[in-house]
C-alpha cells in the first residue's frame, strides 16, 4: 500500500495507530465536513434497493420453477441455485465488470460510472436471487400438506392452487428468511467495491483511512455504526412482520 | 411439505400436456444457453487458444494451485479462530452474570451487522499502520480477522440457540447428579448443542470459504487474485474467472452435500433438535 502521510492537516502521521488526545472527537467530527459520509451510504442503499426488487422477482420465478411439475424447469431452477449459491459474490461482480463489460462489451448505461453501478446491481441480483428462491422454498415448506390436498380436492390444478392457496401462505412464512436475505444484501452491497463502484461506503472508508491515519479506529466505528443503524431496524421489522403475518395453525 | 404433493399424480391428458410444456421449457433453457454461446463466439471468446492453455501445467502450477492453497489456508485458520471466538462468546451469552451476557450480546450483534469487507479493509489498513508484523502478512491477517469476527459471532449464536434447543431435563439431570452449572454447560449441554448444530456449522464453512474471496479486494493473493493475474496476462480473463468459479463451486458443493448428510445422521446423537442444513439465521435476535 502507498505511504500514508497526513498532508491535509500538516500534523505528523501517527506511526503507531490513532493519535488519542483531547482533540480526537473534534478531528473525527471534522471528517464529516471533508467527506460526504451519508452520500456513501446512500449509494449502498440504492444498490440494495434495486438489487432487492430485481432479485425478489427473479427469485420468485426460480422458486416457481423449482416447485413446478415440469421436470426441465425444476432442473433449470435447481441448477441455477446450486451454481450461483456456491460462487463467491466477489467473483460474480468481478465477472460482470471484467468479463461482461471488459471482454464482451456489454454496456448497461452510456454513462461510465452509471454502467459500473448497474453492473454491480446485476451481480448482486443474480447472486441473491438464488437465496430469495431458497427463502421462498422454505416458506412453501411451512404450508401444511393438507392445504395442497384441499386445493386439489376442490378441483384446482397446479397453477390456480399455487397462486391462490400455496404462494400467499408461503410468502407469509418466508418473511423472516427473506428479511435475512435483505440484511445479507445490504451488507454485501459493499462488495460493489470490487466492481469499481468507488462511491460506496467501504471504498470511501478506505480513502478516508488512507488520508486520516490519526483517527483510523474512529472512522471504522462511524461506518460500522452506520451499518448497524441500517441493518438492526431491518432485522427488527422483519421479525415483527413475520410474527404478525404468520398464519395461525 | 414435499414439493411433489403440490400437484396430483398426472393423468393421461395432464401427462401429454406436461410433455409439451417440458419440451418447450427445454427449448427455452437450451435457447438461452445457445444465445450465450453465440454471443461468446461472436466476441471470439470460444477460440481454442483461450481455453487450451488450461490443459497445460503453467496456469495450475504458477497461479491456480498456489491461489487455492492461500484460499484454503485463510479459510482453515479462520475456521479455527472463529470456533474459539464462537465458543467463548456463546458461553458468554449463556453466562449467569447479566453483565457478561449483555457485553457478549452487544459484541455478537455488532459483528453480525457489520459487513465483512468493511472489517477486512479496516484491519488491513490499521495493522499495516501499527507496524507490528511484516507487511507481507498484513492482508492474510486482515482476511482472517474479518472472517473471524463475523463467523465467530454466527458460531456464538449457534452455540446459544443449540443450548436453548436442548430439553430442560438435560440440565436438570446434570444438576441433580451434583454438577455445577458451569460443569453442566461444559460437559452436558454444549457438546450436545454442537452436535445438533453440526449441519448448520458445516454450511457456515461454505460461507467462510466463499468470503475468503473478499481478500481479493485487500490484495491477499488468493484464488481469485491468481485467476485475475493469469487472465490479465493471457488475455483470457473471462475464461480464468470461470475456472476459479468452478473450483469454488466444486468445493462448496461437496461441503453442502456433507452438511446435508450430517443433518440426516446427527439426529440420533443428541437430545436437541438437529438443525436443518441451511445457513443460520441472520435476523437480529430480539431475545425471546
Amino acid at each position: 500500500m502507498p505511504a500514508v502521510t497526513d498532508r491535509r492537516h500538516g500534523r505528523p502521521p501517527a506511526p503507531y495507530g490513532d493519535l488519542v488526545d483531547d482533540s480526537y472527537l473534534d478531528r473525527l467530527l471534522s471528517l464529516f465536513s471533508e467527506y460526504d459520509v451519508p452520500a456513501a451510504f446512500w449509494v449502498n442503499i440504492q444498490l440494495t434497493f434495486y438489487a432487492a426488487i430485481l432479485s425478489l422477482v427473479l427469485g420468485t420465478v426460480l422458486a416457481m420453477m423449482r416447485i413446478s411439475p415440469v421436470p426441465s424447469l425444476r432442473w433449470a431452477g435447481s441448477t441455477y441455485v446450486t451454481l450461483l449459491r456456491n460462487t463467491p459474490l466477489t467473483i460474480i461482480i468481478l465477472f460482470c465488470v471484467l468479463a461482461l463489460w471488459g471482454q464482451l462489451g456489454i454496456k448497461l448505461s452510456p454513462d461510465f460510472q452509471r454502467n459500473f453501478f448497474l453492473l454491480a446491481v446485476l451481480g448482486l441480483t443474480v447472486y441473491h436471487a438464488a437465496f430469495v428462491c431458497e427463502a421462498l422454498r422454505s416458506g412453501v415448506n411451512t404450508v401444511p400438506v393438507g392445504q395442497a390436498e384441499a386445493a386439489r380436492a376442490i378441483g384446482l390444478s397446479f397453477w390456480p392452487a399455487a397462486r391462490l392457496i400455496i404462494l400467499p401462505q408461503a410468502f407469509r412464512g418466508a418473511v423472516a428468511p427473506l428479511g435475512n436475505v435483505l440484511i445479507a444484501l445490504t451488507k454485501n452491497s459493499t462488495v460493489a467495491a470490487a466492481g469499481s463502484v468507488a462511491t460506496e461506503a467501504s471504498s470511501v472508508m478506505k480513502t478516508m483511512i488512507e488520508f486520516r491515519p490519526d483517527v483510523v479506529v474512529g472512522i471504522f466505528f462511524i461506518f460500522a455504526m452506520g451499518f448497524v443503524v441500517i441493518v438492526v431496524p431491518i432485522g427488527l421489522a422483519t421479525t415483527a412482520l413475520s410474527r404478525r403475518l404468520a398464519v395461525t395453525r | 411439505m414435499s414439493e411433489l404433493v403440490l400437484f396430483d399424480a398426472p393423468g393421461p391428458r395432464a401427462r401429454r400436456r406436461m410433455v409439451w410444456v417440458n419440451v418447450v421449457a427445454t427449448l427455452v433453457v437450451a435457447g438461452i444457453g445457445a444465445w450465450a454461446l453465440v454471443l461468446l463466439g461472436q466476441k471470439g471468446q470460444l477460440s481454442a487458444d483461450k481455453w487450451q492453455v488450461f490443459l497445460t501445467a503453467n496456469p495450475w502450477t504458477n497461479f491456480f494451485v498456489p491461489g487455492l492453497v492461500s484460499t484454503l489456508k485463510a479459510a482453515a485458520v479462520a475456521i479455527v479462530t472463529s470456533a474459539v471466538f464462537g465458543i467463548v462468546f456463546g458461553l458468554g451469552r449463556l453466562a449467569r452474570s447479566r453483565v457478561v451476557r449483555g457485553v457478549s450480546g452487544v459484541v455478537v450483534e455488532f459483528f453480525r451487522a457489520v459487513p465483512v469487507l468493511l472489517m477486512m479493509i479496516f484491519f488491513w489498513l490499521w495493522i499495516s499502520r501499527l507496524d507490528l508484523v511484516s507487511p507481507n502478512d498484513v492482508p492474510f491477517i486482515g482476511v482472517v480477522l474479518g472472517l473471524t469476527f463475523y463467523n465467530g459471532s454466527v458460531f456464538a449464536e449457534l452455540v446459544r440457540s443449540g443450548v436453548h434447543g436442548l430439553p430442560r431435563g438435560q440440565r436438570e439431570a446434570a444438576l441433580a447428579i451434583g454438577l455445577r452449572r458451569s460443569q453442566s454447560l461444559r460437559l452436558v449441554e454444549v457438546p450436545q448443542a454442537l452436535i445438533a448444530m453440526l449441519p448448520a456449522i458445516a454450511s457456515q464453512l461454505v460461507v467462510i470459504l466463499k468470503d475468503t474471496a473478499l481478500g481479493y479486494i485487500i490484495t491477499y493473493p488468493e484464488l481469485l487474485q491468481a485467476a485475475r493475474q493469469f487472465g490479465a496476462g493471457q488475455g483470457n480473463i473471462l475464461q480464468s474467472l470461470l475456472v476459479a468459479a468452478v473450483i469454488f463451486i466444486v468445493i462448496n458443493y461437496g461441503l453442502t452435500k456433507v452438511a446435508e448428510r450430517l443433518a440426516g445422521r446427527v439426529g440420533r446423537r443428541t437430545a436437541g433438535r438437529a438443525a436443518k442444513a441451511e445457513a443460520p439465521t441472520l435476523v437480529v435476535d430480539t431475545g425471546r
